[in-house]
């Protein structure tokens, strides 16, 4: 199969790859997808108490190319977001800029599930109520 | 070094340039049609192809008589088994295989269910090879095939033939096997094996693709098999159409060179092959697929766990190898042959399978274990699933959000 020329790259050189402690309250972590199904994708997220401002962004991936690619550029568009902004992101912004096959749609679509997931955890942890999202995937 | 380094020669073998230049003649100087009688063109044809049925037949050790020219392996074991069950239906309509076999049996098989014929698929144990107590409590009284192949192409597990066949034997059932990977790479004997069919293709030892052959025993017995083709009644009547002149030139040129070299070259490419196996297991959670005692010795399948195959297939580019994987994925089908070891209820692992061949140097395997290595211990550090499993994090245990 031919990747576009950004997925290969973000499969060649990442962005933050790595783990938050995922204790801490001010980070929250989303776990998605299955080994069974060749993807598993970790992204956390660390917020700023004061300004609600996303200040580090992490991933690990278990999958092909397009996954990785997918939660490295979603690490990347997460940083400097605040909370509410980055609940917007929308899978098919991803899509588009990696220029996703059809059959790789689904990358596109863990990796809006796993900030969402991210997101709640960190919610959650500060006393907050998950916020519903009636595109959930997951 | 030219990239990327072919290491998939189970798919096929380029060809060496001596058969190449076996087979020159025959396209436009001798095109003569083996068939005619009555000139020169299709007597030198004929003479040609008689030298490569001597040729053919010599490497497995048979009459050229019993060597019925096919267009390759996959027509080979459909002619075996559909014409079997043709022939011999009047006898049974049992037919006994495993589950590892190539697609081109396999899909035989099915299609002999389809006409009304019954099918025991044996599953191997976790080595790959079948238990010989299995395939006896499989026959009944119906029972007029066993199918079952010399080397696998996936893991490269080399079946106990002589033990099948004597089963084969005393049952009075006919055995056949698809030796496509075996011939010419270790010794394949029908007489001492005990074979009564075999299929067998040219590609896979540095020979043309688009020729292979199917050996018909004809004596003790004496087997016959339904054509699956109307024609003129070339090959014995088994298998119509013109014979490929040049690719059976080619063939007969490749099996005589695998005869003479064969083995010295088991023995060069078997210490290679243990030499990228060796270097490629010092890494963790990695492991070999199929037993490691009988097996072909140009094949290494290995398994490394926590790493996704199709993201090793982009990281493994400067190498052609064959990825298998016990997980789907959308664009990576799961391997049928890695699944029936059991391998499915391992999670999260991908594999590779190495094929060398005459042409692989050492050069070449330094470059290959260097290449994995990175490519695995790469997808590792980016691997949620290497981390929990570092952590001592049981996967089995965690409740996953599938979609």
């Amino acid at each position: 199969m031919a990747y576009s020329e950004k997925v290969i790259d973000h499969y060649q050189n990442p962005r933050n790859i790595g783990t938050l402690d995922k204790e801490s309250k001010t980070v929250g972590t989303g776990l998605v997808g299955a080994p069974e199904c060749g993807d598993v994708m970790r992204l956390q997220i660390e917020v700023d108490d004061a300004t609600g401002v996303i200040k580090d962004a992490k991933f690990k991936t278990f999958g092909c190319g397009s996954a990785i690619a997918s939660s490295s550029l979603a690490t990347e568009w997460l940083k400097g977001k605040s909370v509410d902004d980055a609940m917007a992101i929308d899978n098919m912004e991803i899509v588009e800029e990696l220029a996703l096959p059809p059959v790789k749609i689904h990358c596109s679509v863990l990796a809006e599930d796993a900030i969402k997931m991210a997101i709640n955890d960190y919610r959650v942890k500060q006393g907050l109520e998950p916020i519903e999202d009636d595109k959930k995937h997951y | 070094m030219n990239f990327p380094i072919y290491l998939d020669n189970n798919s096929t073998t380029p060809m060496d340039p001596r058969v190449l230049e076996s087979m020159l003649p025959f396209f436009n100087e001798k095109f003569g049609n083996a068939a005619s009688r009555n000139h020169s063109f299709g007597w030198s044809a004929e003479e040609a192809v008689d030298y490569a049925r001597e040729q053919v037949g010599r490497l497995i050790g048979s009459t050229s008589k019993e060597i019925i020219f096919t267009s390759g392996a996959t027509e080979a074991n459909n002619l075996a088994i559909k014409g079997v069950y043709e022939m011999y239906g009047s006898q049974g309509n049992h037919m006994i295989t495993v589950t590892t076999e190539h697609k081109a049996t396999l899909d035989a098989c099915k299609k002999v269910e389809k006409m009304g014929g019954e099918v025991t698929y044996l599953s191997p144990n976790e080595d790959g090879l079948i238990n010989l107590a299995d395939l006896e409590a499989a026959i009944t009284d119906k029972t007029i095939l066993i199918t079952i192949m010399y080397g696998n192409n996936e893991i490269g597990v080399v079946q106990d033939i002589k033990g099948i066949s004597a089963i084969a034997k005393k049952n009075g059932i006919l055995f056949h096997t698809d030796a496509t990977q075996a011939v010419g790479k270790i010794p394949v004997d029908v007489l001492a094996d005990g074979i009564d069919l075999l299929s067998f293709t040219a590609h896979k030892m540095y020979g043309p693709k688009g020729v292979g052959a199917l050996y018909v025993r004809r004596k003790n017995p004496r087997v016959k098999v339904t054509s699956q083709m109307d024609g003129g009644g070339h090959e014995r009547g088994m298998r119509s159409g013109t014979l490929n002149v040049p690719g059976i030139v080619g063939f007969g040129k490749a099996c005589e060179i695998c005869q003479n070299e064969m083995a010295d070259e088991a023995v060069r490419l078997g210490a290679m092959r243990d030499r990228l196996e060796k270097e490629l297991l010092t890494m963790e959670e990695a492991y070999v697929n199929g037993n490691a005692e009988h097996r072909l010795p140009h094949v290494a399948n290995i398994s490394f766990k926590f790493v996704e195959g199709e993201g090793l297939m982009m990281g493994t580019k400067d190498i052609a190898v064959s990825s298998g994987s016990a997980c789907t994925s959308a664009s990576l089908e799961p391997s049928y042959v890695l699944k029936s070891l059991g391998l499915d209820d391992e999670l999260a692992h991908s594999s590779l399978r190495f094929g060398l061949g005459r042409f692989t140097t050492d050069e070449e395997i330094d470059f290959a274990v260097d290449h994995v290595k990175t490519a695995v211990n790469k997808l590792r550090d980016m691997s949620p699933l290497w981390e929990m499993f570092k952590d001592g994090i049981d996967l089995k245990a965690i409740e996953w959000a599938e979609h």
